[in-house]
């Protein structure tokens, strides 16, 4: 009486489970028609940042996987930068007080007379975007944020692109991971 | 302050360097490397089937423990918990729903490879893989039993939190099983205070009932257990010699063990009543989930970030003395108009409503499937574990006596199936 059952159980647990494995194996076909082989990473695109400096305080790391880059050929290499200085700087230095950045992330180095070079020292920036806005409001445009591919997780849900309010995030193949703005192109010039 | 944004224009020409000076370029490092996915994926195989085959020929509690502890420090601190089998679900759901996404090929792996071992092997997957069981395992101190029907009710959670977790993903709201995933904050040594927090509640809960992610929370942990139902070498004790002494039931920290005790043969005796019954609570069940979630789409379709705007923006259109949002804000400098916003705002609101009617069937069919479990058990007369519940921990047969007067007399490996008669 008992091996009955057990075989009797056997047989329909047998059965559901190849009923399992059809339906496991029709749903593996119709999602994989749609699965992709390349990999995608976050990325900002720069044209739809508003430099809110959400990417400083929203990523899951401590410190931000944004970081803001420099595209020279763009930049001015002007004397009174406005994504380097404060409005109204006290004096044209590099004094902190007349610098926008926080944390002294730009570096300001004369060249020939009169421009100067401005460079970005990514282990003291923090992504807060207050060089950028600067910048691209009254500058080149030279200086913008960009998700760094050395410090980012990855995360299934980036948790800054969540928050952006200009839905700047977009998925990218990780093979051309950057959306850096392009020096030659028309809208530039 | 916004002021309208067009195209970043060359303000200032880009000077004439008379010094030989050359622009640098911009650096720009690169993401981890694509064929190590693949190798994740591979080692995830490899470590399910080593699993199997300890859980089946090996039956060795110790073998067991270092692969837990090699899960936790590959997938866990290594990987950082990303990319998860448990979070594939929303990838997922996600694709199904969503032609614009498209599923990486080993996230789908991730989804299936531990479902398709759990048809055979049982939840393999959860005790030495999974990074999150595996640290939770690794943690228990001294576990606490639970009485019978409050682990049945509490483990009703996890169904919830899957059919919320595959709503949200679907409609693209919110990927909430990343969001609130008690431990990831732990492996990547980082996170806001809720998030360390939540994980540091779950250890010390874990420290004393063993599992509380797996058993009551975790919606990969459903899948696997309405799919291990069906498994085919799930772990087993030695059914034709148990003393019925306990001590595997005492042994397992998760109440998996079934207790022959209470499952008395008089499961078939008014079966018509219990059968009625069934379908007449079944069927008010899923009315009942229905109707409510038709009724929380509403609320909860604000999760989505495209209907939050839409709301923000009627109010502030309305006439409402409201402060705009930066969102808000960063609508109304784009070209989108606003009757384009309120129509994809009312089409993931109706996407909510259809998600919440499946999803409160869904659930009603899961309650009356558990009362049905209680009211139809399945007659058994020895311990044995449930291999719904089981992780494969391989506490019950390291301490099971038979087993150890087994493995005692016989030098080489052996083999237990279930249901064979021993030679």
């Amino acid at each position: 009486m008992e091996n009955n059952a057990s075989t009797r159980r056997d047989f329909f647990s047998g059965f559901i489970r190849g009923g399992l494995l059809f339906l496991t194996g029709f749903f593996t076909s119709i999602i994989s028609g749609n699965a992709k082989t390349r990999k995608w990473v976050w990325q900002i695109d720069p044209e739809k940042c508003v430099y809110c400096s959400k990417c400083a305080t929203h990523c899951v790391l401590e410190k931000s996987a944004v970081r803001c880059v420099q595209v020279y050929p763009m930049c001015g290499y002007c004397k009174l930068c406005t994504g380097y200085f404060e409005p109204q700087p006290i004096s044209l230095n590099t004094g902190a007080e007349n610098q926008l950045c926080p944390t002294g992330a730009i570096k300001r180095r004369a060249l020939e007379d009169p421009y100067y070079e401005y460079s970005i020292d990514e282990d003291l920036c923090i992504g807060c975007a207050k060089c950028v806005k600067g910048c691209t409001l009254f500058g080149n445009g030279s200086l913008f944020l960009q998700v760094r591919h050395d410090k980012c997780l990855n995360c299934n849900e980036c948790s800054i692109a969540k928050v952006c309010p200009g839905h700047a995030f977009v998925r990218v193949p990780a093979d051309h991971p950057y959306l850096l703005k392009n020096p030659n192109a028309e809208e530039h010039k | 302050m916004f002021t309208l944004q067009l195209w970043a224009v060359e303000r200032f020409p880009p000077p004439e360097f008379e010094s030989g000076y050359t622009f640098p370029s911009t650096s720009t490092p690169q993401p981890r490397a694509n064929y190590l996915e693949y190798v994740d994926f591979l080692v995830l195989v490899v470590c399910l089937s080593l699993g199997s085959y300890i859980i089946t020929k090996r039956r060795s509690r110790r073998e067991i423990y270092f692969l837990t502890l090699f899960s936790v420090a590959y997938f866990g601190f290594w990987r950082k918990g990303c990319i998860c089998a448990i979070g594939s679900i929303q990838n997922i759901a996600l694709s199904l729903f969503n032609s614009s996404y498209a599923v990486p090929i080993t996230v789908l792996g991730f989804f299936i490879v531990p479902i398709l071992f759990a048809l055979f092997f049982g939840r393999v997957f959860c005790s030495g893989v999974c990074p999150l069981g595996a640290i939770q395992d690794i943690i228990l101190l001294r576990p606490i039993k639970i009485p019978d029907w409050l682990e049945s009710s509490l483990s009703f959670l996890k169904y919830v939190y899957l059919a919320f977790a595959v709503v949200f993903a679907a409609t693209g709201s919110a990927f909430i099983i990343c969001e609130f995933d008690p431990f990831v904050s732990i492996f990547r040594r980082s996170g806001n205070f809720l998030m360390v927090g939540l994980g540091v509640v779950f250890l010390a809960v874990g420290l004393f009932i063993g599992r509380p992610y797996c058993r009551f929370f975790c919606p990969y942990g459903a899948i696997l257990g309405i799919v291990s139902r069906f498994s085919k070498w799930p772990v087993v004790l030695s059914p034709t010699d148990c003393l019925l002494c306990k001590i595997c039931d005492i042994a397992c920290p998760y109440g998996a063990i079934k207790d022959p005790a209470k499952k008395v043969d008089q499961s078939y005796s008014h079966f018509f009543l219990k059968l009625a019954t069934l379908i007449a609570i079944g069927t008010i069940f899923c009315f009942v989930g229905a109707y409510a979630g038709k009724a929380l789409a509403l609320p909860f379709s604000k999760v989505h970030p495209v209907v939050r705007l839409a709301e923000q923006i009627a109010a502030e259109d309305s006439g409402k003395n409201i402060q705009p949002t930066d969102e808000s804000k960063a609508f109304r400098q784009g070209t989108t108009p606003t009757e384009t916003l309120y129509a994809n705002a009312f089409e993931i609101r109706s996407r909510f409503q259809f998600g919440g009617i499946v999803a409160g069937i869904f659930l009603g069919l899961v309650a009356v499937f558990k009362i049905a479990v209680q009211l139809f058990p399945q007659p058994s007369s020895v311990y044995e574990p449930d291999p719904v519940n089981c992780v494969a921990c391989g506490r019950c047969f390291t301490f099971c006596p038979r087993e150890i007067v087994i493995r005692k007399r016989l030098n080489s490996e052996f083999q237990l199936t279930q249901k064979t008669e021993k030679k």
